[in-house]
Parts: structure tokens; C-alpha cells; sequence
């Protein structure tokens, strides 16, 4: 990739303030009440999604988490069926029978995002499996959080990885909290990355909070996965600005700690460094109108879209 | 006396029970962190400020928090193991089925296993993985007692009553009873709440309670649709139509005399359950009664399930699947009308 033009560099600004815009939109429509269901948000994260989803086509995969409308976002669904999907239609992405926790286009290289926590390493890993297999060229990255390193199944997940040397990548996004417990609480080693030395596995730790520097990372975890380098834990380190998932007030973050965090945050970062390298505030803004004009249409789009006939339910089994 | 929610009744009945007895303590995720929610339904808010040492946060593993607490209860203590939602508990399978309901009687009875395992069940707009009703699966496994309290009153008492067995018991509690609060209050919550006695009080574990009385069918539910079946048995009532409703309360082991009675006295049956129609609780209680009563029914038993699905998300789809009330009252009619054919023929 022409990884140092403005353009490319616009691009991922572009994809990153999509997902914060996106999930901004939704949270206000779900606090109105207009959107049914619950929701996890990915608002301070954008820039490990944009940066390591940069690296893969349609045809490489993803397996994501009960916070999964960035990865989609990043991954080339369109928000237009996303939002269907949210609202229950069955012009969703996955036909209104998913929802915010299970949102995923194979077509596009994501399964259904797993919201038991952890559940998706293992399946990454088949899909990496079945890559190896088949003899194609393509890498799996299974997405999941500082909370699910904890879990058997990602302990079990990445070793088979190692051993059988898979494409895949194991992105850890560290945002420091698994619902309202703080990382301190869940884990004694320093990086979670230092893990990785336990799999025989390189392990590496990347500030996730910099979109450039994730993309970096990213690559070559991705590169050594796609040219029989076997799996790489990527761990990167950033903050969750928005509640866990709905009305949550986050009272147990530190005010500090928000406040400061809110400074870091990948789009913030983001802008200035794009200032810094000549783009103009007033591109910045013309591509968030952009971004704002095609979220706004995917929301009529979805809330004017008929409600599924209820009997449509018993569409879909053992087809 | 005070009214209650469910949360508020289970918190007050962890907080006696830890009081009285310094073997009991709470192992779970997110259950004591200070300013967080007191569990995914707030039950245990506030009690980390009580008893620091006995509410105990795990990281995200299941299979292990189960584990744990299986050992420290071999060793003497009592835990109440929460998962955040029942469908989690499948992460701890081993755990629960290989070992807990095993642990007792293959020990010759030597070991005691008082473990008490908080489930919370039902379909709420999350989706298929937040969603299971895993009463069903867990009825046909021997060694775990199952209890279902539909009222605060009943969720306290059959929380302490499991929190003193000396066998695991599952307690299945249902998402829209508790009553929860704030910023964790449910869309489309059912008020459960009770009054709560001052002093100390159980309810025994195996022993159903009839929440309405009546003659011509008989309405067995617990959890959401005990209170679906007594909404349609007003519907029924208005149609001249005296339906029984009972709540069993615990599923393992199971009040066969109430229900046998109450059949006994009407002729025929409607069992009513949130989860799959197949395998389901209601196949199982059709099953028995069929056996226990088949001299005194005078049509089959009828079922009200979900249908054989996972649970869709859209707000229609998830509407068709949970039963609802016409469901049940039309069920009810149809068992009556067999009754009455069989009675003229
Ligand atoms: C197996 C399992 N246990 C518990 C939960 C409840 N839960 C949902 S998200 C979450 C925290 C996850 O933390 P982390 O992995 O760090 O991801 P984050 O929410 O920070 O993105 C918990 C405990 C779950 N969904 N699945
Ligand atoms: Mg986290």
C-alpha cells in the first residue's frame, strides 16, 4: 500500500470516523428508544479495526466479539445493512435474526460476531484450519478483548494455532476493563502479550490508539501469517470511552483516567498528526459530512424498511 | 414486611445468609466491583461494601469460577457461583455436569457439594447467546437440584433454602422478574415483587404452591409464564372458563402430588414453557403425567413451548417466539373442548 500518501492516509480517517459517527448515531437512537435490542460500543477503538482490517480482503476472515459493529465497519460491511440489522429488518446483514451481538457478512469475510466471550478464537482458528487445508493464501484474525485471554477456549485456540502453525492473528484489544473490571484485577502479567512466549508464538504490543502504528503492526503479523510465519498475538493497548454496553454510567473508571483517556483517543490523535502533514481542517470536516449524509440514509433506509412478518422466525432451520 | 423486587429480595437473602453463616460467600463476574453493577442484574450491589473477603470477581472463566467453587465447597464452604447469563454456564459444562452433580453421589455421599448456581434466563431483544432457557437441559441431568422462584417472596426463600443443601442446586431466575433498576432496568420487566417478611423464612425446595384456584383445566408454569398462565387464566375466567394455575417452583425435584392433584381435579392439563417445545420441560411433565394419571385425564396434555429455533433477535421474530397469553389461554380451550367431548361421549 502507498502506506505514507494522504490519501491512503485520508482513507483510514475516513473508516475510522465512519465507526465513531456510526456508533455515535446509534447510541442516540438507542437511548431514544427508537432502536430496539442492547449494544456494545467501539467508540476509542476505531484505530485497531481500521489498522489491521486494511490488511485483508473479502476473502480473508474475521471472527468478532459482542462489541462488533467497528470490525464490520472496518471489514466492508455496509452500514446500510448493518443498520437494518439493528433495527430488526430482514433486509439486515443477517436478516434481522442476528442483531448488534451478531452482526457479520461472510460475503465480506466476517462470520457472526460471537458474544460469548473468548468463543470466537477457536473458530478463527478453524477457519485458518481450513485455509491450511486447502492450500489458499488467505489469513483469519480473531478479534477479541483483554477479558477473554481468560477464558480456557482462547488459551486452548491459540495453542493449536501455534502447534499447527495457522495464518492467523490473535488481536487482543486491550481496553483495559472486561465489563466493569479493571485489567489489574484479571491479570498479573505486565503485557498480555508476554502470553504469546507461553504458545510459542511471537507477542507484540502495539498503541492502539495509533491508527499508523496498529496498521504497521498489523502488517506484518499478517504478512508472517500469510507466508507460513504461523500466528502472531497482537495485543493493543487502548481505552474504552463509552460504556460497556448501554446505559452504563462507567462509574468505576477513574474520572482521571476517562478524562485523560478522552485526550488519546484515536481520532483526536488521528486528526492532529493529519494536520500536522498538511491535510486541512476543513477536508477533515467535508469527509465527516460525507460520512454523517451516508449514516443518515442507512437510518431512513432501515427505519422506513417493513418489519419482519413474526412467522419469518421459522425461516432459516436446517435449510 | 416490605415490598420487594426479586434483586432487592436475593440481595437481602445473600446478605442474612452470609451474616449468619461465614462458610457462604459469592464468586462471579462483575458481581463486587465498586461502581459497577452488583452483577448483570444488580443482586449483589453493594454487598462488596458488607463483606469485602465473600464477594469474590473472577476474570472471564467460567469453567473455572465453577470449578473453584466445586473445591471450596468439598472443603467446607458455600459458594453461590453467578453467571452473568445462564447461557455462559455452557462455558463451565464439565464443571457442572461432570463434576458438581457427580461429585456427591459418587463419593458414596462422604462429600457434601453445597454449591449454588444463579442463572438468569429468557428471551430479552439480545439476541440467540443471551437468550437460552437452559431449564430443560439441566432436568435431565441426576444430581443438581432446580429451583425457579416466579415472586421475590419465593426467590429469597428458595435462595436461602439452596444456599443450605448440601447438594448443587441450579437456581434459574428470570431477566424481566428482577426488577432491576437504574441503568439496568429491563424493557418490558414484569412486576414480581412481594412482600417480605422481617423474619427469617425458606421455601423448601421440591414443593410447588397453586396460584389460582380452579375447576375445568389445570395451567402449570414457572418463571415469565407463571405469570403468562395467571394472565390467562383471567382471560379464561371472563369466558366462564376456571383454570388452576400452578407454579412448581422447583423443577428437581419436582412437586408430583400438587400437580397430580390438581389434574386429578380438573382432567386435563396445559404446561406452559419459554424455551424449545422439543425436549423441553413440558415434554417431560406430559410425559409423567401420562404415566401418573392416565385413568383421570380426559385429554392429552397440551403444550405451550417456543418453537424449535434459536432465538431470533428482531423484536416481531422474538414476540412469535415466547409464548404469550393468547397462546396459552387457546391451549387451554382446545384441552377443554376434548375434555368435554370425552366426557358427553
Ligand atoms: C462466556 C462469557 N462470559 C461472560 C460474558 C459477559 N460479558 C460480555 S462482555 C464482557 C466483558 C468482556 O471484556 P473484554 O473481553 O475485555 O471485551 P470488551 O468488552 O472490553 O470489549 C463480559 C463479562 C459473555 N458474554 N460471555
Ligand atoms: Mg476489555
Amino acid at each position: 500500500m502507498m502506506s505514507n500518501s494522504m490519501e491512503f492516509h485520508l482513507s483510514l480517517y475516513r473508516k475510522m470516523v465512519m465507526i465513531r459517527q456510526f456508533e455515535e448515531r446509534v447510541k442516540y437512537l438507542f437511548l431514544e428508544g427508537i432502536m430496539p435490542g442492547t449494544i456494545h460500543q467501539y467508540q476509542g477503538q476505531e484505530a485497531i479495526a481500521v489498522g489491521v482490517c486494511e490488511h485483508l480482503a473479502d476473502e480473508d476472515v474475521i471472527t468478532s466479539t459482542h462489541r462488533p459493529h467497528g470490525h464490520a465497519i472496518a471489514k466492508g460491511l455496509s452500514v446500510e445493512s448493518m443498520m437494518h440489522e439493528l433495527f430488526g429488518k430482514s433486509t439486515g446483514c443477517c436478516a434481522g435474526k442476528g442483531g448488534s451481538m451478531h452482526i457479520g457478512d461472510m460475503a465480506h469475510g466476517m462470520a457472526p460476531a460471537i458474544a460469548i466471550v473468548g468463543g470466537g478464537a477457536p473458530i478463527a482458528t478453524g477457519m485458518a484450519l481450513a485455509f491450511t487445508m486447502r492450500k489458499q493464501p488467505q489469513v483469519a484474525v480473531a478479534f477479541m478483548g483483554d477479558g477473554a485471554v481468560n477464558e480456557g477456549a482462547v488459551h486452548e485456540a491459540m495453542n493449536m494455532g501455534a502447534i499447527w502453525s495457522l495464518p492467523i492473528v490473535y488481536v487482543v484489544e486491550n481496553n483495559r476493563y472486561s465489563a466493569s473490571t479493571p485489567i489489574a484485577q484479571t491479570t498479573k502479567v505486565a503485557n498480555l502479550a508476554d502470553r504469546a512466549a507461553a504458545y510459542g508464538m511471537p507477542g507484540v504490543t502495539v498503541d492502539g490508539n495509533d491508527v499508523l502504528a496498529v496498521y504497521e503492526a498489523a502488517g506484518e503479523a499478517i504478512h508472517r501469517a500469510r507466508t507460513g510465519g504461523g500466528p502472531t498475538m497482537l495485543e493493543a493497548l487502548t481505552y474504552r470511552i463509552t460504556g460497556h454496553s448501554r446505559r452504563d454510567p462507567c462509574l468505576y473508571q477513574p474520572e482521571e483516567e476517562r478524562k485523560a483517556a478522552l485526550t488519546q483517543e484515536p481520532i483526536v490523535r488521528f486528526t492532529e498528526f493529519l494536520l500536522s502533514q498538511g491535510h486541512t481542517q476543513q477536508a477533515l470536516d467535508g469527509v465527516r459530512d460525507e460520512v454523517n449524509a451516508e449514516i443518515e440514509r442507512a437510518v431512513q433506509s432501515a427505519m422506513a424498511a417493513p418489519d419482519p412478518a413474526p412467522e419469518e422466525a421459522l425461516v432459516g432451520l436446517f435449510v | 414486611m416490605a415490598q420487594m423486587t426479586i434483586a432487592e429480595a436475593l440481595r437481602q437473602g445473600l446478605r442474612e445468609e452470609m451474616t449468619r453463616d461465614a462458610r457462604v460467600y459469592c464468586i462471579g463476574e462483575d458481581i463486587g466491583i465498586p461502581g459497577g453493577w452488583g452483577g448483570a442484574f444488580t443482586v449483589t450491589l453493594g454487598l462488596e461494601k458488607e463483606f469485602r473477603e465473600r464477594i469474590i470477581d473472577t476474570p472471564i472463566s467460567e469453567a473455572g469460577l465453577f470449578g473453584v467453587a466445586l473445591g471450596s465447597a468439598i472443603m467446607g464452604m458455600r459458594p453461590v457461583a453467578d453467571v452473568q447469563y445462564s447461557d455462559f454456564i455452557f462455558c463451565a459444562m464439565d464443571q457442572v455436569v461432570n463434576q458438581i452433580a457427580t461429585m456427591r453421589y459418587m463419593s458414596g455421599c462422604k462429600l457434601t457439594v453445597p454449591i449454588t448456581m444463579r442463572a438468569p434466563v429468557g428471551a430479552t431483544g439480545r439476541g440467540a447467546q443471551h437468550a437460552h432457557n437452559i431449564e430443560s437441559m439441566f432436568l435431565g441431568i441426576p444430581g443438581i437440584k432446580i429451583v425457579c422462584p416466579a415472586t421475590a417472596y419465593d426467590a429469597k426463600g428458595l435462595l436461602k433454602a439452596a444456599i443450605r443443601d448440601d447438594n448443587p442446586v441450579l437456581m434459574i431466575e428470570h431477566k424481566l422478574l428482577y426488577g432491576s433498576k437504574g441503568a439496568r432496568t429491563e424493557s418490558g420487566a414484569v412486576d414480581a415483587s412481594s412482600d417480605i417478611p422481617d423474619e427469617d423464612y425458606t421455601v423448601p425446595i421440591g414443593k410447588g404452591i397453586i396460584r389460582r384456584e380452579g375447576r375445568d383445566v389445570t395451567l402449570i408454569g414457572t418463571l415469565l409464564m407463571m405469570h403468562r398462565a395467571v394472565q390467562a387464566a383471567e382471560v379464561l375466567a371472563s369466558e366462564g372458563i376456571s383454570a388452576e394455575v400452578i407454579d412448581p417452583r422447583s423443577l428437581s425435584p419436582f412437586d408430583w402430588p400438587l400437580v397430580e392433584a390438581s389434574v386429578r381435579k380438573t382432567g386435563c392439563a396445559v404446561v406452559v414453557e419459554e424455551g424449545p417445545r422439543t425436549g423441553g420441560v413440558g415434554a417431560e411433565i406430559a410425559a409423567s403425567l401420562t404415566e401418573r394419571c392416565a385413568d383421570a385425564l380426559l385429554s392429552p396434555v397440551a403444550r405451550v413451548a417456543a418453537p424449535d429455533i434459536p432465538v431470533p433477535f428482531s423484536p416481531p421474530m422474538e414476540n412469535f417466539y415466547i409464548p404469550d397469553v393468547a397462546r396459552i389461554a387457546a391451549a387451554a380451550r382446545s384441552v377443554i373442548v376434548r375434555q368435554r367431548m370425552s366426557v358427553s361421549a
